[in-house]
């Protein structure tokens, strides 16, 4: 088994030639920084076996953030018998800064250029023989999304045992290259384990402390303690300081690079007009903001529109197959209580969790991978960064939020985008103010019974796409308030500086954008549905039903909150719901559903309409629902969130905030509106 | 004529002559192709004024205009 490694700029397709090698599903998008972890796959070619891994994207191998930490320590240090460095066409210059500091660690490097593609639209010409050649190992050029040059890369790969790696090495003038040398003879001395003597030399003539730490862990000795080249390292201290020394590193890089391509590409004459359009348009001081709100009200309307058809056609296929199911039960001879227990509470809940929340996802995701694919998401951490900037926050804390619409533990997991740990922190703590797609249906689906009345033709009404638009912004306004609030008192500190790269606009793949995001996601949700929805739904049908006195569990648990749950606006079902909903958002309504049943005596209804009557039944008003809203925006992470905020965070500390922000922010706004309402209704 | 970063117009064009930022934004703006010498053209200016997104070495990167004010350019004449 080979191993190969894959690096990279953030954003030049990595995770493409990865999926693409692999057949494996990474996520994918227009954006800096979507890979947050080390991705692993196989695959094999002409009988010999690969073991594939993918670097997050980094600019060099220099600094100490979290990703150039992986990456280096990976590079450096990890057994490896190729690194493949994936480059983008149309930047080339400054992906070769990554490739020349690569070229220093290892021999065994082969280049690939991806998205020539693009380079072919916008009329750059890239001379890859000639490069090939300047840089001294085998450069192959692809166009990964559509799987153009794979085969030639594959085939790279299987031959690298043949390969001539005579790489280019960067002159660093005659001062640096003579200690260089001079240490390169002391190092004859040692065993260095594989590691390039060369760069060994420039590590420790820059005298980075923690670079040294790590290599001194993994040679298992100092070569500080050798007094020979503890000579040459003070020597040169004393005639170039230690920054100095970095800067002038990278500037040299730079210009070996620039030199390269130089020598190889050939830009057009012609600017690029089309994405200076694009982009005055989509960032302009009048138009940015509007334009915003705009595309995601569109995305809201086709969602909710589209939804209501897929959803009422799904619910009806499950309740025709409940009478049959039952009938199934009753012909293996299930006990009365079995067969009731699997049918309303197992495959009730999985019904509902699967016609409720699956069609509204199912359109929801493409569309929003379309403004991914497409490039629009760095643009509106672009819009907003000004605002997070004012909250002590890093704008790039936009991009988390947006993954959060998705799913808050991915969100989480993404906020390894954002380099200061402080403004890391604040991003965590507020991501669950964005609702995921585990609570969005539960709120279109309150905001459609009770606050915009019953439209009975199909199409979502205008009014129902600006109330979810306003529960979405008092959510990104909570957020601005919870980061200021953090900022100013346990996560104390300024606005970190901040690099953002926007890329180029591509057109996005849209049939399969829609296959991947409905297959993916469809599979995800179902899976979930089963994990989480079947034994849900088991346990609230024994609370349900377990009698313990003249009440079921469910009734003591739910009249035992209900003075708590009245306060605010609720009732103890609700607060029950919500709790007992802590596995999976997705749960939360279903478990409303039937234990509402389990209390009054509707046992079946057919459409939202009846849901409607049975919560009104039940006491449910405007403000009921509102306040609903509020607390399904606002309350504690999901299992699975609190689990991966541990993770990230490394302490339970943390969690337990996460829990609490919300959760308190939550209650307090329905108490307020509780109040406003009973003092002018 | 030596100017800060920030005081760019867009479309606008400069040099790079020297970096004061300090710590790891130096470090980040030096591998993002900001080296001294360096040609960076003013793109785009965000809806709130800040960030400003600057064309470096064909990428276009935003920048906060606490970090741009620290680099010094040399403006090109139109």
């Amino acid at each position: 088994m080979k191993k190969l490694v894959l690096a990279g700029n953030p954003n030049v397709g990595k995770s493409t030639v990865f999926n693409a090698l692999t057949g494996m599903r990474q996520h994918t998008g227009n954006w800096p920084g979507k890979t947050v972890g080390n991705a692993i796959g196989n695959f094999s070619y002409q009988g010999h076996n690969y073991i594939l891994y993918d670097l997050p994207g980094t600019y060099s191998l220099i600094s100490h953030s979290k990703e150039e930490t992986v990456a280096r320590d990976f590079i450096c240090y990890q057994e490896k018998d190729l690194v493949i460095v994936v480059c983008d066409s149309l930047c080339l210059e400054r992906n070769l800064n990554l490739v020349l500091q690569i070229l220093e660690i290892t021999d065994q490097v082969i280049i690939c250029v991806n998205l020539m593609d693009e380079a072919k639209k916008k009329h750059v010409k890239i001379n890859l023989k000639k490069l090939e050649k300047k840089l001294g190992v085998p450069v192959v050029g692809t166009s990964a999304r559509s799987k153009k040059g794979l085969k030639e890369l594959v085939t790279l790969i299987d031959q690298n045992a043949n390969l001539n790696f005579h790489p280019t090495k960067v002159h660093y003038g005659k001062v640096i290259e003579e200690k260089i040398e001079l240490l390169e003879q002391e190092f004859l001395n040692y065993d260095l384990q594989g590691l390039s003597p060369r760069w060994l030399a420039l590590k420790i003539l820059e005298r980075d402390e923690k670079i040294y730490e790590d290599i001194c862990q993994f040679l298992g000795y100092s070569l500080l303690d050798d007094d020979n080249i503890m000579m040459i390292v003070k020597k040169f201290a004393e005639e170039m300081e230690a920054s100095e020394l970095k800067d002038y590193i990278v500037s040299q890089i730079m210009k070996k690079a620039e030199e390269i391509v130089d020598n190889v590409v050939i830009y057009p004459e012609e600017k690029d007009l089309e994405r200076e359009k694009i982009d005055r348009f989509l960032t302009n001081k009048w138009t940015g903001i509007p334009v915003m709100i705009l595309l995601f009200m569109l995305v809201f309307w086709i969602t909710i529109t589209g939804a209501n058809y897929p959803s009422s056609l799904l619910y009806d296929l499950f309740f025709s197959l409940t009478e049959p199911l039952r009938q199934f039960c009753g012909f293996l001879h299930f006990p009365t209580f079995l067969t009731t227990m699997l049918v309303d509470g197992a495959y009730g809940t999985l019904a509902w969790v699967v016609s409720v929340m699956l069609p509204p996802m199912a359109i929801f995701f493409p569309l929003f991978t379309i403004l991914e694919d497409f490039g629009y998401l760095p643009r509106m951490a672009f819009n907003l960064d000004r605002c997070f900037q004012k909250c002590c926050a890093c704008g790039k804390q936009a991009l988390t939020m947006c993954m959060g619409f998705g799913c808050n533990a991915v969100g989480i997991t993404g906020c390894r985008i954002i380099d200061s740990p402080r403004e890391r922190l604040v991003a965590i703590l507020t991501n669950n103010f964005v609702p995921c797609n585990g609570r969005f249906p539960t709120i279109i689906a309150f905001i459609s019974m009770f606050l915009v009345g019953f439209q009975t033709q199909s199409g979502a009404s205008f009014f129902e796409v600006l109330l979810l638009i306003g529960f979405v912004l008092l959510g990104i306004f909570m957020t601005f308030l919870v980061s200021y609030l953090l900022s100013k008192t346990i996560l104390r500190g300024k606005p970190s500086s901040f690099t953002l790269e926007l890329p180029p606009y591509r057109k996005p793949q849209f049939m399969r954008v829609i296959i991947r995001s409905v297959f993916d996601k469809t599979l995800h949700v179902l899976g979930r549905a089963v994990v989480v929805a079947i034994p849900a739904g088991i346990v609230i049908w024994l609370l349900a039903n377990i009698q313990l006195g003249d009440h079921s569990l469910l009734r003591y648990l739910s009249d035992f909150l209900d003075p708590f749950g009245k306060l605010i606006g609720l009732d103890g079902v609700i607060v029950t719901s919500f709790l007992l909903g802590f596995p999976a958002n997705e749960i939360v309504l279903p478990i409303m559903i039937m234990s509402y049943m389990s209390l009054g005596n509707m046992v079946e209804f057919q459409s939202l309409a009846e849901l409607k009557m049975l919560l009104v039944d039940n006491g449910w008003t405007t403000l009921t629902a509102i306040n609903a809203i509020t607390i399904c925006l606002m309350h504690f992470p999901c299992s699975t969130t609190c689990l991966t905020i541990r993770k990230e965070t490394g302490s339970w500390k943390w969690v337990g905030l996460a829990i609490l922000i919300p959760t308190v922010c939550g209650i307090l706004i329905c108490l307020l509106n509780t109040i406003l309402f009973h003092l002018f209704f | 004529m030596n100017k800060t970063l920030d005081s760019l117009q867009v479309g606008q064009s400069a040099i790079i002559v020297k970096l004061e930022n300090q710590g790891s934004i130096r470090r980040r703006l030096l591998d993002m192709g900001m080296t001294p010498g360096t040609m960076i053209q003013c793109v785009l200016v965000s809806p709130f004024l800040d960030p400003v997104a600057y064309k470096i070495r064909n990428a276009v990167v935003a920048l906060r205009r606490d970090d741009s004010k620290q680099i010094i350019v040399e403006v090109m004449d139109e």
